[in-house]
């Protein structure tokens, strides 16, 4: 099992470096430079200068060692266009905001979703599996955009007390939280049922049933607590989509968060701030993907005794 | 022992009748793979639906954008931001330019870059598999590890920096750009599937019945494993459209999406939102409809092939 472990860590590292060297390498590739296009009236001194702050004057294979130290060191560098913050602390600031928003739809896509799917699987072509399936299919098939734009016009321009937009209180949550987690909610609903009927349908589960347990029993201990594992497995992959929905839940709800200045230094070509936000995403995902098959490892006894039998 | 030579004559030997021979025959008609999924799908109501949709706004998109009478590009500042009337269907925008037009082509680029996204994951995925399938051990598990790696860079953040990287500051991207930032990562998924179809296949008896007449790998692959594995790839290739789409409408969205004036459905919704809070909520509601449609209608029909193929769903 720490053979395991080790082996998925030291593939995360490999993974990282890939991405930070791709980052680095598409970056630099950019035609022009980030000062070269829009201070054409600048004085050579200055541009000489900020060539030097930035460190672009040394050569590519120099700046890329001093890149991977920086990060070593968790320093992201600084920003090219705001003189005010550091890529570290604008993440700093941003982040909290963004994980905030992405752990609340998380809950409710964890809380609703597999309860939705199992649902529909014990009571299968019956009006609550429809209503599942209904839900699922508007989830899977409605991008986030569209569902946030649709919640303001129908839901907050109707009630007085939720906020179009913003951020700050709790009630600025409630739609964003909502919109990210329609999409993860969906596809764990889906998965949900599928695995659920499947489990239902085993042998062990008629074995309990014969045994005179209560429904209830067999359901929670039998049923769901087998069908939940298939969830487990794709959290890693929700917690992307989740991250990418933020970009666009933010965008559309004016809320200050790390996807926020992703997209607007996207938009306004802060490569220094691209590349930084673009390595911790992925180390936050890297991470998330690796508790995540741990986690599996724990819970799923047959990956663990194939791993142990090798 | 005196030895008797055997005798045959043909008085010996009667033509077994008709009706003998007729037990052997297979009575009804033998119905083959394709034929036989199509006879399924057409019983999945929703499949059917989605088929039947994905259909017409294929037509659409093809004469949608000529029938409104109004180009696309053109802009009429006389007549901006019309709701939906008569004249103008779908209303127009705040350049006074004709959103029928405009959202039919928008859905034609928007299929185009999601079966062309899909074309390439599924060259190079059959492609990758293929060799890592055949080859030795040590090929397969260096390249499923190389392979493993590339897919678990985050797909939007490769999408994103790549378009930033081709693409010139705010006026979006151009569709080959936008087409190769999507198959780099996400060709992954179609290369494991056949490679492991392949791993299964190759070990079936008509593999090796044609091994030991002496066909190079390569004419198995090409000749035996591919074709047997057609049904599972056209699953993923019909899943693996959606996805292209929804990431383009969300690069859309995020302004960068396909070059202006060319519209697609995400840079459409992304003008559309502009118009909200004046009260232009036709404006959004139009591609949002239409890309909920096509993601609907694909995922749909993909996960009814994937019921119409599996076998142990047959009646």
């Amino acid at each position: 099992m720490g053979k395991y472990i080790l082996k998925r860590l030291g593939m995360a590292i490999v993974t990282l470096w890939a991405i930070i060297t791709i980052t680095f390498i598409l970056m630099h590739s950019v035609p022009g430079n980030p000062f070269a296009n829009e201070n054409k009236n600048i004085p050579d001194v200055v541009y000489q200068n900020l060539m030097r702050k930035y460190g672009l004057d040394k050569p590519y294979s120099e700046q890329y060692v001093i890149y991977l130290k920086n990060i070593g060191r968790g320093n992201f560098g600084e920003s090219m266009k705001s003189n005010a913050e550091t890529v570290n602390e604008m993440i700093a600031r941003g982040f909290p905001v963004s994980a905030r928003l992405g752990a609340q739809a998380l809950l409710i896509a964890l809380i609703f979703g597999p309860a939705l799917g199992a649902i529909a699987a014990l009571h299968q072509n019956k009006a609550s599996d429809y209503i599942a399936m209904i839900v699922s299919i508007i989830g899977v098939s409605v991008p986030s955009f569209v569902m946030g734009s649709f919640l303001i016009q129908f839901v907050a321009r109707k009630i007085g007390w939720i906020p179009i937009g913003g951020w700050g209180e709790f009630r600025h949550t409630l739609l964003p939280s909502f919109a990210l987690a329609l999409m993860p909610l969906a596809q764990m609903s889906r998965l949900m049922r599928s695995s659920m009927l499947e489990v239902m349908g085993q042998d062990y589960i008629k074995t309990a049933q014969s045994k005179g347990i209560s429904k209830m029993t067999v359901i929670m201990k039998h049923g769901v607590r087998n069908a939940i594992l298939p969830i487990v497995s794709i959290l890693g992959t929700t917690v992307s989509n989740l991250l990418v929905g933020s970009f666009v839940i933010e965008k559309i709800f004016g809320i200050p968060g790390l996807g926020m200045f992703f997209t607007t230094s996207v938009y306004n070509r802060d490569y220094t701030l691209i590349m930084g936000v673009t390595v911790f995403y992925s180390i936050v995902l890297i991470l998330s993907f690796l508790f995540v098959d741990i986690g599996y490892m724990l819970v799923d006894p047959k990956i663990r005794l194939t791993e142990e039998g090798h | 022992m005196e030895k008797t030579d055997l005798i045959y004559s043909e008085e010996m030997f009667k033509k077994a009748p008709q009706k003998l021979r007729d037990a052997e025959t297979i009575r009804r008609p033998s119905i083959k793979y394709w034929p036989d999924v199509w006879r399924r799908l057409k019983q999945d109501k929703l499949a059917m639906v989605g088929l039947g949709l994905l259909i017409i706004m294929g037509i659409m998109s093809i004469v949608g954008p000529h029938i409104s009478g109004f180009k696309y590009y053109e802009q009429d500042y006389s007549n901006i931001n019309v709701k939906p009337n008569r004249e103008y269907w779908f209303g127009t925008d705040e350049l006074g330019r004709d959103l029928f037009a405009r959202a039919w082509l928008g859905t034609r680029y928007s299929l185009i870059i999601g079966i062309l996204a899909a074309l390439i994951d599924l060259g190079i995925g059959v492609i990758y598999g293929g060799i890592a399938g055949m080859g030795s051990q040590r090929v397969d598990a260096i390249m499923m590890r190389i392979a493993e790696i590339i897919y678990s860079i985050p797909y939007m953040l490769v999408v994103i920096l790549l378009t930033v990287v081709f693409s010139t500051a705010g006026s979006g991207t151009s569709m080959f750009v936008l087409i190769l930032a999507m198959t780099i990562t996400d060709w992954v998924p179609m290369a494991n599937l056949v490679r492991g179809q392949v791993l299964q296949l190759r070990e079936s008896e008509y593999s090796l019945a044609a091994e030991s007449l002496g066909a190079t790998n390569s004419w198995i692959l090409r000749k035996h494993i591919i074709p047997n594995t057609m049904g599972p790839i056209l699953v993923n290739v019909t899943l693996t459209i959606p996805r292209a789409i929804f990431a383009e409408a969300t690069l859309g969205f995020l302004s960068l999406g396909l070059q202006a004036p060319k519209p697609s459905l995400g840079t459409l919704a992304n003008d559309g939102i502009a118009g909200m809070p004046v009260g232009n909520f036709y404006q959004i509601l139009v591609p949002s409809i239409l890309i909920s449609l096509i993601m609907f209608s694909f995922n749909v029909l993909g996960d009814g092939l994937r019921d119409a193929m599996d076998p142990r769903l047959r009646k």
